[in-house]
């Protein structure tokens, strides 16, 4: 089964990289842009039916890895 | 004092800071970081570079590599722990030290002498140094910006664990001297018993005067000389 994880940098947590982003958009003549933030989409591919276990599974790896809960959030999407 | 210097996939400075080790004395040797047996060694010292290729964060990785097993079990046995640069990274995702390094502030690899001001004397690479004394070493690092949680830095200085910070030349942590926007200047910090620390520039490139400084020398002897007091 298809699974994705957005792992996004926490709100209180400065992201100079969406800021730069934000200025160049801004440069460009998008004067609407108000804020970016630049995240992260990791997706898997991972045997198994169970959605319900899936997800489970997921979100202890998010726990164990693939995020930083220092820093980041995580959202673990069963795609099918 | 038998010192393991933890070599992962792509890590660089494993070298230098072995010489500088041996330079104060201590019995520097490399390992592998999937060894798993780090009986008889009296101290670590995890090298900068870029570990498992930083892939996904800094330290990340390498945070699982088998060799940390050992690394986390000396730490908790009081034994000196340091890591450089890298390493700092990785003590920081291993959980071995609060905080993370992110991105530097303006985006920008930064490689250049920087000054630091001695403001704690509680961790084994300050132990040994008055606090106010002022040190060169060069920064060498994109992820060096150290935050940690507000109140959880708080009590970081409360407890003199921010042991090292970013200053200007009369040893004052302005905004200024603070290149890559690190919390509190802070530039090397420690755990609460202080055999912990990370120190994000590179003491092992300052250690003989035809290095340009010789200053890093006083931390790793600092170092070396914690195993007595540990």
């Amino acid at each position: 089964m298809k699974v994705t994880v957005h792992v996004t940098r926490r709100s209180d947590i400065a992201d100079p990289q969406g800021g730069a982003v934000a200025a160049a958009l801004r440069d460009l003549g998008f004067a609407e842009v108000a804020a970016v933030r630049v995240n992260r989409r990791i997706d898997l591919e991972v045997h198994g039916t169970d959605p319900e276990v899936l997800e489970q599974r997921v979100t202890e790896m998010c726990e164990r890895l693939l995020a930083n809960p220092v820093m980041e959030d995580y959202q673990v999407v069963v795609t099918g | 004092m038998r010192v393991a210097v933890p070599v992962f996939p792509g890590t660089n400075c494993e070298h230098d800071t072995v010489h500088a080790l041996r330079g104060v004395g201590a019995e520097a040797e490399l390992v592998w970081h999937r060894e798993t047996d780090l009986s008889g060694c009296e101290g670590v010292v995890l090298p900068g570079g870029f570990a498992h290729g930083d892939y996904l964060r800094p330290g990340a990785i390498a945070r699982f590599s088998p060799v940390m097993a050992e690394v986390k079990r000396l730490a908790a046995e009081g034994k000196p722990v340091l890591g450089i640069c890298n390493g700092f990274q990785i003590l920081c995702e291993a959980g071995l030290l609060p905080g993370v390094l992110l991105q530097n502030r303006d985006l920008r690899f930064i490689c250049r002498p920087v000054r630091l001001v001695v403001v704690s004397t509680s961790s084994m690479i300050t132990r040994a140094l008055q606090p106010g004394t002022v040190l060169t070493l060069p920064l060498n690092s994109y992820e060096g910006n150290y935050t940690a949680e507000v109140e959880e830095f708080a009590r970081m200085e409360a407890a003199g664990q921010v042991v090292l910070r970013y200053c200007d030349e009369r040893g004052r942590p302005t905004r200024a001297s603070n290149p890559n926007g690190s919390q509190g200047n802070a530039a090397a910090v420690a755990n609460s018993s202080g055999n912990v620390a990370g120190v994000m520039p590179h003491p092992e490139r300052a250690s003989e005067r035809v290095l340009g400084s010789a200053d890093g020398r006083r931390l790793l002897e600092s170092f070396v000389a914690s195993r007595a007091r540990v």
